[in-house]
């Protein structure tokens, strides 16, 4: 057993997009090549030419479909990495402490100088997040690329983590959950930031922005009305464009028929 | 509790970083390579880059496992088994190189058309061309005809510039963004840059897609349209707009040929004796030409004159667009929207492009010498990209959308779509196609270009096609980027004629790069009755054991793009922004560690051992050694040559300057790329302001300033469609002469995909479509490490109606059948599905023994292409003539055209998917079994 701080004087983690997020894997990938190169024993890959290739990923895009009610149907791109939550299971689960949340800024990691690969805490782990390293025989999960946000040989910029910088379509936020005037904070109050699976009871930090209501041209829908026709031929057209054309600014229009 | 452990949290993230141009795609974003102990240890894209700003795709991120890729080939190859068979020998290149020249120089000097050149997704087609050129042949063109030529040259002939390379949406200012027919592609970053930035400031997305993966995912309303209607839904917009009256006069006035006048003898416009179109001045009443100043040309007039009244383009569109066929509930059926819906978005498309307008306190002058002190916001904004071009009636769909868009005065306008450096420019900028073909000698021009009409044909003495692949001919007399779909059918047809030597570049066409597959096998192997091969040589150059590797008898290795010098030339297809003009290379960041060569310099090298005019000097000696060389000192005018940065002895010279031998470590110093900024005054109405203009001429885009009309009325189509109404010498060949007629409208109408005229479409009552991943768009290979763990198999994804009508489960197989072929695959259930189409990613099936994969890979067993199902030619109609599968106007390959039954069926032996065909033989063995593949030692 391992315990959790009793609080953590900063809340580092992600905002996530739903309604913007495209599916693309951009960041996926820039986390394998980051960390394959950093925090860690690198991100192996098993048979990777080979039948049911299986690498190490600390983050992973998920689609699904939702199917409204009458409505059509919807895509909803899920990334999903670990929440590094305030009440980590997985923490509390570790038998040798290599799993520990951190004290300044509550970042779940995992020692991998103690890690035994008993794969505990990803059985604890009710979202996935944590995935065993075939190679290394150690537990990988997502750092928040605490080797880069503090890292200052790096501009000042880039130290965000690595999905957050490749983002393309900007669904990705990194920021302090602790402090209310944070980007992160005012995002998730603006836009109804959601915890996953709150049931739990893990009270997860990082927070997913739900999809804006879609489709709702496909009602009957009072609020804007059709177009007012103005003509019905192509006779009714010209006439009207006479008319229409004497108004332009800077026009003296004169009949010409 | 245990303390914490104390981490290193500042370690150097490398030794070095090197900014160079990915090239994963054809995007062409700026990365920074971050390079341990001389290897590429991490790639993240370049903050200061104009493409993509510091993002970087999954693609771009995962190149560091195509510098590693097992499948890279090592040396030249010389082909020593059967073609097919996969058996090679590796050779040197002096001997690669004789090869290929002792097999192109007798056809050089007797009949240089037998060389066919294509180079497929090649970035370098400036150069490419000019080595075409040199050599004579006039086969010669890069993948585009099987592309989105529609899209290309749609945009082109009807406003002077096109979506992707050649424009964008104004993402600061735009407030309601219409995608037609993009699914996760073209182009890649910006796309997603833009949504991201529209979306955080609330502005509105709509998606018209039958499938609802990617961008479409985020649309905020999804048009589920019924592939190949686009131009229906479009026009009935365009019917209710029109209807409304809610379309910019002042600007239809002012910018467009809507004012222009009709004669209704010819359908010509009225010109006077300088060719200039001629309008009615709404100040004086008087007949004058358009661009005038003070003339502000009417919409509605008419002009009598010998006997016969002259009516505008306006109005000729008025009586087009108002009838009553594209009203939506005409339209609803077959399109597949509701009729309300259709109502609603075109209200929604008026309301904002005129109730939210707005004004940028920017003054610009006009052509005509008009200065306006504002520049007006028409907050609209469209793209549009493969999903509207690939069928047998894009080209017309193209052209309707942009004059959707122009009706509602949306292009260079604030708010709306803005055209990209050296864009915009008048067709008449353009060259024409050229194809005369003599002995030893250059081809006579360009062999790409814009047709004005019948003259500029692509035609021999006898009127046959003078080009392999049929472009610029009565077939389809826009092909402006060639139809290289066509190549290898022809060539074996004998049809124009026969060629010698097949030469091509990144273009796998015996595979996921061709219709037909299985057939375009048969052509590259087959025999004649002496045991010849029908087309006797073929070269392919490509960097990666790809499925076309088989069927060459040499092979030309080319690097990774991380190994090279390229260049993204202000000639080619540059990477400008709207608000800038930029161009960028590429260069080694490391050097190949096999004996390979850059395309480009192999290219240089065989023209100089076959010493070709333009590539040595009159005492037969080379000009430039390698790529590089040519880069930097080759001039195509005095002063311009294809990089326009750095440019003058001191390098601090723009567009027009001498060589500048440092030119490219200059390049390297600022991220590999350069960016001229346009100037404020000149950031919109770029066609009609002459601050752009005047900007453009000094930078070397064009010679004297271009100021022209959006032409809704095109010309050009009325020059062809006159020929075809019996006048003119040039007359089209009787069994095209109604096609040509039909399809020629210079005014953009609908009509049903070629093959639901030739197969039943209540027997193949289900759309087959395909696209390609994000994660994988244009990405030479999914062989990718990283990658292929994304999307690593394809099933066939089906609608709910359909799902529940044959009974599907998951797990389950079905035959999907054309009128061409049948092919047994996995089906997944998709509910946001137009309800009558099925699709599948693209490009994921491989054929066993490619890629350097195991022959158990789930993309050489489950995985499949729908090419199989999809015919370079129309199924026979009994005339005896072969039908391509094409746009009647551009050629363009019409994949989407595709109609299909399904059925289900038990699973396949194995869970192969059907057809199978036999296992290459690897020339670069297998990938290894485990990757643990980190360069620098952990600190």
């Amino acid at each position: 057993m391992t315990q959790l701080p009793q609080s953590t004087e900063r809340k580092l983690g992600l905002v996530i997009d739903l309604d913007t997020c495209v599916g693309c894997h951009a960041c996926v990938i820039a986390c394998k090549g980051w960390n394959t190169e950093n925090y860690g024993a690198p991100l192996s890959d098993q048979r990777p030419y080979g039948d049911e290739p299986m690498g190490t990923f600390l983050n992973r895009v998920h689609s699904y479909e939702v199917q409204p009610e009458g409505g059509a149907a919807q895509t909803v791109h899920f990334p999903k990495s670990c929440l590094h939550c305030e009440d980590a299971p997985c923490v509390t689960v570790c038998p040798t402490g290599a799993s520990y949340k951190r004290v300044e800024d509550g970042i779940v990691l995992v020692n991998e100088s103690h890690c035994i690969g008993c794969g505990l805490c990803a059985w604890a782990c009710p979202y996935g997040a944590r995935e065993m390293d075939q190679a290394e025989g150690v537990m990988k999960k997502c750092t928040l690329c605490v080797d880069r946000i503090y890292n200052d040989t790096l501009p000042e910029e880039d130290r965000v983590p690595a999905c957050v910088r490749t983002c393309p379509a900007g669904a990705r936020h990194f920021g302090d959950f602790a402090d209310p005037e944070s980007n992160v904070s005012r995002l998730s109050a603006e836009r109804g930031g959601m915890d996953l699976m709150p049931e739990l009871g893990t009270a997860p930090v990082n927070k997913y922005l739900p999809p804006r209501p879609k489709d709702s041209w496909d009602e009957d829908s009072v609020l804007a009305p059709f177009l007012e026709p103005v003509v019905s031929d192509a006779g009714g057209f010209l006439g009207w464009l006479d008319k229409q054309l004497s108004r332009l600014p800077g026009d003296t229009h004169r009949e010409e028929r | 509790m245990a303390s914490q452990p104390k981490l290193d949290l500042s370690t150097k993230v490398s030794d070095e970083i090197r900014q160079t141009t990915c090239y994963m795609c054809a995007c062409r974003c700026g990365i920074n390579v971050h390079m341990k102990d001389g290897k590429v240890a991490y790639i993240e894209g370049n903050r200061d880059h104009p493409v993509n700003q510091g993002v970087l795709c999954a693609k771009g991120s995962a190149g560091i496992m195509q510098v590693n890729a097992p499948s890279r080939l090592r040396a030249p190859l010389k082909r020593v088994g059967p073609r097919g068979s996969g058996e090679f020998e590796e050779i040197g290149w002096d001997e690669a190189l004789e090869m290929a020249a002792g097999w192109l120089e007798p056809i050089r000097r007797t009949a240089p058309e037998k060389l066919a050149f294509f180079t497929g997704r090649d970035q370098s087609q400036s150069f490419t061309s000019f080595w075409a050129q040199n050599f004579g042949t006039p086969n010669y063109a890069a993948h585009g005809g099987f592309c989105s030529v529609n899209m290309a040259a749609g945009g082109i002939y009807t406003m002077g510039g096109a979506f992707w390379e050649f424009g964008q949406p104004d993402w600061d200012h735009t407030k309601l963004f219409m995608l037609f027919g993009v699914a996760e592609d073209h182009d890649s970053n910006p796309i997603k840059m833009g949504i991201g930035k529209i979306k955080a400031r609330g502005a509105k997305v709509i998606g018209v897609n039958p499938v609802r993966s990617g961008y479409n995912a985020v649309a905020d309303e999804w048009v589920a349209i019924t592939p190949g209607t686009d131009g229906l839904f479009i026009l009935s917009l365009v019917h209710e707009l029109m209807k409304a009256g809610k379309i910019d006069l002042d600007y239809l006035s002012r910018y467009t040929n809507a004012p222009a006048l009709i004669d209704p003898e010819t359908g010509l416009l009225l010109r006077d004796g300088d060719d200039k179109v001629l309008v009615i001045d709404t100040v004086t009443g008087a007949l004058t030409p358009f661009d005038q100043k003070g003339v502000r040309p009417s919409l509605s007039a008419t002009h009598e004159a010998e006997g016969k009244t002259y009516v505008t383009v306006m109005a000729k569109m008025a009586e087009k667009y108002l009838d009553p066929q594209y009203a939506p509930e005409a339209v609803a059926e077959r399109t597949g929207i509701p009729a309300a819906k259709i109502r609603k978005i075109a209200a929604e498309l008026a309301r904002v492009a005129f109730d939210e307008s707005f004004e940028l306190d920017r003054s610009w002058t006009d052509f005509r010498g008009e200065t306006h002190d504002k520049m007006i916001g028409r907050p609209v904004s469209m793209h549009s990209m493969r999903g509207v071009s690939a069928h047998s009636n894009g080209f017309q769909t193209c052209r309707a959308l942009h004059v959707l868009q122009i009706l509602l005065g949306t292009v260079e306008v604030p708010g709306g779509f803005r055209f990209k450096p050296p864009y915009p420019k008048p067709i008449e900028a353009h060259p024409t196609p050229h194809c005369k073909a003599t002995p030893d000698s250059p081809l006579d021009g360009p062999h790409l270009g814009f047709v004005r009409g019948p003259e500029h044909l692509a035609l021999k003495e006898d009127g046959s096609p003078a080009r392999i692949d049929k472009a610029f001919t009565w077939e389809n007399p826009m092909s402006a980027h060639g139809l290289m779909h066509m190549v290898i059918s022809n060539a074996h047809a004998g049809d124009p004629y026969k060629i010698d030597t097949l030469f091509m570049y990144m273009a796998n066409m015996s595979w996921n790069s061709t219709m037909n597959t299985s057939g375009v096998i048969k052509m590259l192997t087959d025999q004649d009755e002496t045991g010849d091969y029908v087309i006797p040589h073929i070269i392919y150059s490509d960097a990666y054991s790809s499925e076309m590797v088989a069927y060459a008898d040499l092979i030309l290795p080319d690097t990774t793009y991380l190994e090279r010098h390229d260049c993204i030339s202000l000639l080619d297809r540059p990477i400008c922004e709207a608000d800038g003009a930029a161009d960028a290379i590429r260069w080694p960041v490391v050097e190949p560690d096999r004996d390979v060569r850059g395309f480009q310099t192999a290219l240089i090298q065989l023209a100089n051992l076959m010493k070709l005019p333009g590539f040595t000097n009159e005492a037969g000696e080379a000009k430039w050694s390698d790529y590089a060389d040519y880069i930097v000192n080759h001039e195509r005018k005095p002063g311009i040559g294809p990089l326009a940065g750095f440019r003058g002895e001191s390098g601090d010279q723009v567009g027009r300057g001498a060589v500048n031998p440092d030119q490219l470590d200059r390049y390297i110093e600022n991220g590999s790329f350069f960016v001229h900024h346009v100037p404020e005054e000149a950031s919109y109405y770029k066609p009609w302001n002459s601050a752009y203009q005047d900007w453009a001429v000094e930078l070397g885009l064009f010679d004297a300033p271009q100021p022209y009309l959006f032409q809704l009325y095109s010309e050009p189509m009325r020059k062809f469609q006159r020929a075809a109404e019996g006048h003119g010498e040039r007359q089209p060949p009787e069994h095209l002469r109604e096609r040509v007629r039909a399809t020629m409208d210079p005014l953009p109408f609908w009509y049903p995909p070629f093959e639901d005229d030739r197969v039943d479409t209540s027997e193949f009552d289900v759309h087959a479509l395909t696209q390609r991943p994000m994660a994988m768009y244009h990405s030479w290979g999914t062989q990718n490490a990283w990658l292929r763990q994304l999307h690593g198999t394809n099933p066939l994804y089906v609608p709910t109606k359909l799902w529940e009508k044959h009974g599907f489960q998951e797990g389950d197989w079905a035959h999907v059948t054309s009128a061409h072929g049948t092919i047994t695959v996995p089906v997944a259930h998709q509910a946001a599905l137009n309800e009558n189409t099925v699709w599948t990613w693209n490009a994921i099936g491989k054929r066993k023994g490619a890629w350097a994969l195991s022959e158990d890979a789930p993309e050489a067993r489950t995985g499949f292409l729908l090419n199989h199902l999809i015919h370079e030619l129309l199924p026979p109609k009994g005339d005896g003539l072969r039908w391509a599968n094409s746009d009647p106007i551009t050629g363009q390959a019409a994949w989407f055209d595709l109609r299909v039954k399904i059925e289900k069926t038990d699973a396949p032996a194995g869970d192969q998917a059907q057809p199978a065909f036999p296992a290459l033989k690897s020339p670069v063995g297998k990938g290894p079994n485990e990757l643990q593949w980190q360069v620098g030692e952990t600190e």
